[in-house]
């Protein structure tokens, strides 16, 4: 049960990081490979001024976001300003950050030990709110602080998920998924493409970071590798999600890609628990991705091919 | 209404690749009038249209709408007076979205969008009204996604959402060149009706003849980044498809003997 909520609550950390995917790979159509680099230097940027200036958890999470919203911004201007293919910005900024975020945490690893983390905020709320430290849940004994992480963590994501939902319906929030869609037509209609594709890379490395800040202090540590693979996680995510949901509409993508990266997260804990060896864990993800890329394809092609052959029988019969 | 004062462009200027579509256009435009830009392949009628939008800087000359030089607005502040339909039915709407939604990015063309509310009950109403017009039974469907629609269903819209706020000065590059005969007539005469209607500057560019006569008060005639032949409205009215032929003939036998 431990285990379970733990993944949920990862999960749900997580789906911060698909959200901001989403937003790169679905809205504006760029595998935006920063992600890798700005999920660590939120965690880099939390883990700091957590540790070696003491600020409060909640100021210290909110630089994180703000350091993925700097990450965000450097692709775009690469991007837009410079017209650098997509793609290589990504790892350009990516590769860049890795060096960034060994000079801020100093060291390739920082340990929260003793310090106000949000989880240990979790703690003192979850020993007020059941009286100890632990409580009982459908007959299961589990640590109060978790179950109040999770509880937190649920309310974050969920309110971010509206905020984004109700943002992507407003003037400029719709004129962004157009830019992604037809940039000439939003173009021709006044839209400035290059801004509208800068805010939309700022605003997703934000929330990658903000995953990164979170999860690390879950976790309790923040380290330099926390970010590699990372974008495929998301991808994974948004997958599911839009196997899921169907992919109609901005809203039930979001609600998709959350439920994708709690599913995903819960899938990989059970998986590990029966034995999978951790190292092979990104391996199986990219596979899976691939999987999920190209089988939709195969499939169709070979329902074609399938229902051509029938329809070759029929034509041959006599009449 | 607008100026054009000697507009030149180069494209890979210096190179083996050199093209030079402009070669010093000049036209005088005035407000309300439905100019028809003809032209053959290579002629430079897209790229004139091309650099009223500010798709790209033109290297030398001037462009003036509505007294102000617009030389150094980008294209996407150009778009707060310009109205485009371009030729791809696919390139006018963003396919992904619905109906509805592209509007009401056509209902801001060209102010600044900020977190208001992207649809509302009023803009939908309008909408169902105009659409309604258009006689394509799509009044219904203004939450589906407009990939889904015919070529010509959605130049019928993109003609709209470009006019939705009045434009100064509306450009059609090709708008009919991809449909089908019966989509382009309707299409056209969609497109007679709302220049008519709101009283357009229009440049409307094509290669069909037949257009060219049958529609507009002016003709440009383009040929090799010139303006070969300026028909006004009175010469219009004489003019004939053979006479168009003709003046084609004769300038692609004037090159022969250059």
């Amino acid at each position: 049960m431990a285990l379970l909520i733990g993944a949920l609550t990862l999960g749900i950390i997580l789906s911060l990081l698909a959200l901001g995917v989403y937003i790169s790979y679905r809205i504006f159509d760029i595998a935006d490979i920063t992600v890798d680099g700005s999920l660590t230097f939120g965690a880099a940027v939390t883990g700091v001024l957590l540790v070696n200036y003491g600020v409060h958890p909640l100021y210290a999470t909110l630089a994180g976001f703000a350091a993925g919203l700097l990450a965000g911004t450097v692709t775009g201007i690469l991007q837009t300003t410079f017209r650098i293919n997509p793609l290589l910005s990504g790892i350009l900024v990516m590769s860049g950050l890795y060096s960034v975020n060994l000079h801020v945490m100093g060291r390739s690893n920082i340990p929260f030990l003793g310090v106000a983390t949000l989880n240990s905020y979790c703690e003192q709320l979850g020993a007020s709110w059941f009286g100890a430290a632990t409580t009982n849940l459908g007959g299961w004994t589990v640590s109060s602080a978790d179950v109040t992480m999770l509880m937190l963590m649920s309310v974050l994501v969920s309110s971010i998920a509206l905020v984004l939902w109700a943002f992507f319906r407003t003037d400029l929030g719709t004129a962004m998924r157009a830019s992604g869609d037809n940039p000439q037509m939003v173009k021709a209609l006044g839209g400035n493409v290059a801004l509208y594709r800068l805010f939309g890379l700022a605003l997703a490395n934000g929330l990658v970071a903000l995953a990164g800040s979170l999860w690390a202090q879950y976790q309790n540590f923040a380290d330099v590798q926390m970010g590699i693979g990372m974008i495929v996680w998301g991808l994974a995510s948004v997958i599911i999600g839009e196997a899921l949901t169907g992919a109609a509409g901005v809203g039930l993508a979001i609600v998709g890609t959350i439920i994708g990266s709690v599913l995903f997260r819960e899938l990989v804990a059970i998986a590990l628990s029966f034995g999978l060896n951790p190292n092979d864990l990104k391996l199986i993800t990219a596979v899976f991705v691939f999987a999920a890329l190209v089988l939709p394809d195969l499939a169709r092609k070979l329902s074609t091919r399938a229902n051509r052959k029938r329809a070759k029988v029929a034509r041959t019969r006599p009449c | 209404m607008l100026k054009l004062i000697d507009v030149e462009k180069t494209f890979h200027a210096n190179t083996a690749n050199e093209v030079r579509p402009l070669r010093g256009i000049t036209l005088d435009i005035g407000e309300g009038a439905f100019v028809i830009v003809l032209g053959g392949n290579g002629s430079g009628k897209s790229t004139l249209l091309n650099a009223l939008a500010g798709c790209f800087e033109i290297d030398s000359g001037r462009i003036e709408l509505d007294g102000q030089d617009l030389g150094d607005w980008s294209e996407h502040r150009r778009a707060a007076w310009i109205g485009r339909v371009f030729q791809n039915p696919f390139s006018g709407t963003a396919s992904g979205m619905s109906i509805l939604d592209n509007f009401s990015l056509a209902a801001k063309r060209g102010k600044l969008r900020g977190l208001a509310w992207a649809q509302s009950r009023k803009l939908r109403q309008e909408l169902q009204g105009r659409v309604r017009e258009l006689d394509m039974g799509l009044e219904n469907r203004l939450d589906s996604p407009i990939g889904l629609l015919s070529g010509g269903q959605r130049q019928a819209l993109t003609l709209l959402m470009a006019t939705w706020l009045k434009p100064k000065l509306l450009l059609l590059d090709e708008h009919t060149a991809a449909l089908d005969p019966k989509s382009a007539d309707q299409v056209l005469a969609l497109t007679e009706r709302v220049i008519a209607d709101a009283k357009l500057t229009t440049l409307m560019v094509t290669h069909s003849m037949q257009q060219a006569v049958q529609y507009g008060d002016r003709i440009v005639m383009m040929h090799g980044g010139r303006v070969l032949h300026d028909f006004g409205y009175e010469q219009k009215q004489q003019l004939q498809v053979d006479d168009l032929l003709a003046c084609f003939h004769n300038a692609r036998q004037d090159e022969w003997l250059d």
